[in-house]
Order: structure tokens, then C-alpha cells, then sequence
């Protein structure tokens, strides 16, 4: 069977089982349907689309990426139901512009697709959050954030998430962070111990009543009946 | 040939005041004896030393054998800090917590190389030796340490415990660096001292 196609289990599997592919070819193997149909339905903002691996890279034109992430999402003949991974990536040299990576992956379809786009140097690193459309960006966006000091414009809780919040250093993963920070070592313990663990995190357990208003509407549904959580 | 040892070493002379009576080196011994052999540790397992720090708990390596079965979660009930991993400037602050909620007496092993020196990670992130935070007794060398490792040090902390004294007064005080000493070095200075090797061979150890 080919390898996009929609999977079907149950009573309307087909006889072949999927199998993983053996051999793969570097940069001669098909592209993922999903590239061509963004191609047609936005034209100029694909840059050009690679294929490495049997993976298919679309190259994008940031201000073009919430509004083909949420085409993506919701399209039938897409459903890209799953964000995997969000990060971003600068190169050594200086000229290369720093690039934001999106894995999409869609279950129905088992199609994976990584979507990048380029911040050119000199702009500043601002792109618009895909957190409205899957909420699994809202950490990932932070980590990055974190990491490489790209905004996302329209997350709603833009914080560091592995430094501490008053990090004052920098960005570690770029390219100008040396290794050992910038600071000196006594400087950076003493801004860590001046840290307050629990200025953000509460040492009270959050139940499920407190956070009733914000759970699901199946889970609402299924607790109003008094279903048991376990607790 | 300096084989013969000096008059001076031959001697052993000592102040009959300064020492403590027989009723206080036997209670000294029965204490020291009591807290050496159920010293409960507090694990602050942070990377893979702790798989070995579970591996001496478990039954092969037992670490029941030295009283210490009961691992205690809660701070407040132990006696031994066993930091096993590396401690990122993140959590420098909740290990200080830890330390601090922990009443006396208390020690507290350094085990292995990330937790004593920084270890490979010589980065922005990790703390070069929790020694710049806590106070430490005994350091395991090892990447990580193999469970007969750590039980060494185990008993290393045990021979330290029996040799405590209750009429040392000095022994749990927590002393902080005087400036107006004449051997204070600001922290600045250590920086600058350290700053080309700055790394698991010659430390900054300049913790405010």
C-alpha cells in the first residue's frame, strides 16, 4: 500500500497490514501529498518544498504560517491533528537565517509533514503563535522562547520555561551565548539562590473541583454524573 | 636519617581541664553509636547516580545493612542528604530549601562527579558543585558511582558521626564567611582567580 492512505481498522481494514518501510532512498522518495495541496491552495507563500529521507519539508513564508497551520488543522483532506514538535534553529554561520520548525503529524492520514520558516536577519525574531490551534504550542512555544528568544505573537503566557523567570543572560541556544554564560559563576548562584521557589508554585495540590471551569466538556459531562476521578 | 622519631612525637602531653570525663566519652560513644548506624537518608536524586543510589538500596548491595533502609522523603525526618546528580542553578534554591528544612544533626553526602565538581556539564545551567550551596561531608568520586562506591562513603560517614563529639560546640554551627577576616577572599576575586580554569579541575568556589 502506499504510504498515504487513510488507515482504516475494524471490520474495514483491508487484508494488508501497514508495514514500515525498509529502504529509504535519500532525496528520491515522494513527496507528501500535503505539500502539493499547500502549494495550490498558497501559492506564494511556499517557498520551495524538500524531500530528505522519505520526510517532506515545506519551506514558508512566516507571516503565511497561522493562517496554513489552522488550513492544515482543519481540513478534511488534511487533519493534522497533532503537533509534535515546535523549535527553531540557527546556524553557525552568521548570514543563514534562523529558521522555526513545526512536526505535524496526522494521525488518520499517517502523514508527517515539518513545516519551516525563515527569519531573516536584521527582522525581528517575531512570529505568530500557533497556540489557538493546538494547545500542545503552548510549552513548546515557551521552551523556545526560552532557548532562542523568538516571540510568539498571541501566546498567552509568554514566560521562560526551563531557565527561571528572572534569567537575565540571555537566550542559551544561540549561537552568541557562550557556553558558560555570561555572567560570572558566583554572580549566577547568587541570582539562583536569590530565586523564590514558591513565588510561582503553589505547594497547594490542585484538586479537580478547583479546576472544574477548565476541564473538557466530556470530562465536565462525565463528573456531573458523579463518576468517580480516583481520588 | 630522620629515622628515629623526634622527642616531641614521642610525647604526648594534654590538658586535664579540656577533656571530658568518662560518664561524657561513653555517652559520646553510645550517641555517636545510636546516630551512625540509622542514619536516614534524604534522596535528592536528580540524574542517573540515582539509579545506583537505588541500586545500593535495593537487595543486592542492601543498604538496610547500615541502617539506612528507610529512605526519608520528607526532610524533616532525616538525617543524610544524599545528593545523587547534577544540580541545575534552577533547583539551587529547593536543594538550599531542603537543606535548611532538615533538622541537626545533619550531613549530607555528595555523590558522584556532577553533584561534587559540576562534572562534564562546566555550562551555564548546572551548579559546580553543591558544595557552593550546602555544606558537604563526604564526596563519592565516580560517574556514576558504583553502588560499593557509595556504600564506601557511607561508611566514611559513619567513622565521621563516631567521632563527633557532644562537647564540641563548633561541630553544627553553620559559619558564615567574615569579612573581616584576614583570609576572606570576595567572591569577585575567586572569580577572577579560577577564571581560566574554570572548570572540574579548579573550581570557583565563591557561593555568597
Amino acid at each position: 500500500m502506499s504510504r498515504f492512505e487513510v488507515v482504516r481498522t475494524g471490520a474495514s481494514a483491508p487484508d494488508s497490514q501497514p508495514a514500515t518501510q525498509r529502504t529509504v532512498s535519500h532525496r528520491t522518495e515522494p513527496a507528501n501529498p500535503s505539500a502539493k495541496a499547500l502549494q495550490e491552495k498558497f501559492s506564494s507563500a511556499v517557498k520551495r518544498v524538500e524531500v530528505i529521507w522519505g520526510e517532506t519539508v515545506v519551506y514558508v513564508d512566516p507571516a503565511a504560517v497561522k493562517q496554513m497551520m489552522g488550513w492544515l488543522h482543519d481540513d478534511p483532506s488534511q487533519r493534522y491533528d497533532f503537533l509534535s514538535d515546535l523549535t527553531a534553529v540557527e546556524y553557525r554561520d552568521a548570514e543563514v537565517p534562523i529558521e522555526v520548525v513545526w512536526h505535524l503529524r496526522s494521525l488518520p492520514y499517517r502523514r508527517f509533514l515539518r513545516i519551516k520558516a525563515q527569519i531573516q536577519k536584521g527582522q525581528p525574531l517575531e512570529i505568530d503563535s500557533v497556540y489557538d490551534i493546538y494547545r500542545s504550542a503552548d510549552w513548546l512555544e515557551r521552551e523556545c522562547y526560552d532557548m532562542f528568544g523568538i516571540r510568539f505573537r498571541g501566546h498567552p503566557d509568554l514566560r521562560r520555561l526551563l531557565m527561571w523567570e528572572s534569567y537575565k543572560e540571555g537566550f542559551p541556544l544561540r549561537k552568541d551565548f557562550p557556553l558558560r554564560g555570561r555572567f560570572s559563576r558566583s554572580e549566577q548562584l547568587r541570582q539562583a539562590l536569590a530565586q523564590n521557589p514558591e513565588a510561582r508554585y503553589s505547594m497547594e495540590e490542585l484538586t479537580i473541583a478547583d479546576a472544574f471551569a477548565e476541564l473538557p466538556t466530556d470530562m465536565r459531562d462525565r463528573l456531573s454524573k458523579g463518576e468517580r476521578t480516583g481520588e | 636519617m630522620g629515622l628515629t622519631t623526634p622527642a616531641e612525637h614521642r610525647t604526648v602531653s594534654y590538658i586535664p581541664e579540656s577533656q571530658e570525663g568518662w560518664a561524657a566519652t561513653r555517652l559520646d560513644f553510645l550517641v555517636n553509636w545510636a546516630r551512625a548506624n540509622s542514619l536516614w537518608p534524604m534522596p535528592f536524586g536528580t540524574a542517573c547516580c540515582a539509579i545506583e543510589f537505588m541500586a545500593t538500596a535495593a537487595s543486592d548491595f542492601d543498604l538496610a545493612r547500615f541502617g539506612m533502609e528507610r529512605m526519608s522523603f520528607s526532610p524533616r525526618q532525616a538525617d543524610v542528604l544524599i545528593c545523587a546528580g547534577r544540580v541545575p542553578f534552577k533547583l539551587a534554591p529547593i536543594i538550599r530549601r531542603i537543606w535548611q528544612q532538615m533538622p541537626q544533626p545533619k550531613w549530607c553526602i555528595s555523590m558522584g562527579a556532577c553533584a561534587s565538581t559540576g562534572g562534564m556539564f562546566d555550562n551555564y545551567a548546572v551548579v559546580q558543585g553543591i558544595d557552593t550551596i550546602i555544606p558537604v561531608d563526604v564526596y563519592v568520586p565516580g560517574c556514576p558511582p558504583r553502588p560499593e562506591g557509595l556504600i564506601y562513603g557511607i561508611r566514611m560517614l559513619q567513622e565521621k558521626v563516631k567521632n563527633e563529639r557532644a562537647a564540641d560546640k563548633g561541630t553544627r554551627d553553620e559559619m558564615e564567611p567574615d569579612p573581616s577576616s584576614q583570609l576572606y577572599i570576595p567572591p569577585s576575586v575567586i572569580d577572577e582567580l579560577g577564571e581560566p580554569f574554570g572548570n572540574s579541575v579548579n573550581q570557583t568556589r565563591s557561593a555568597p
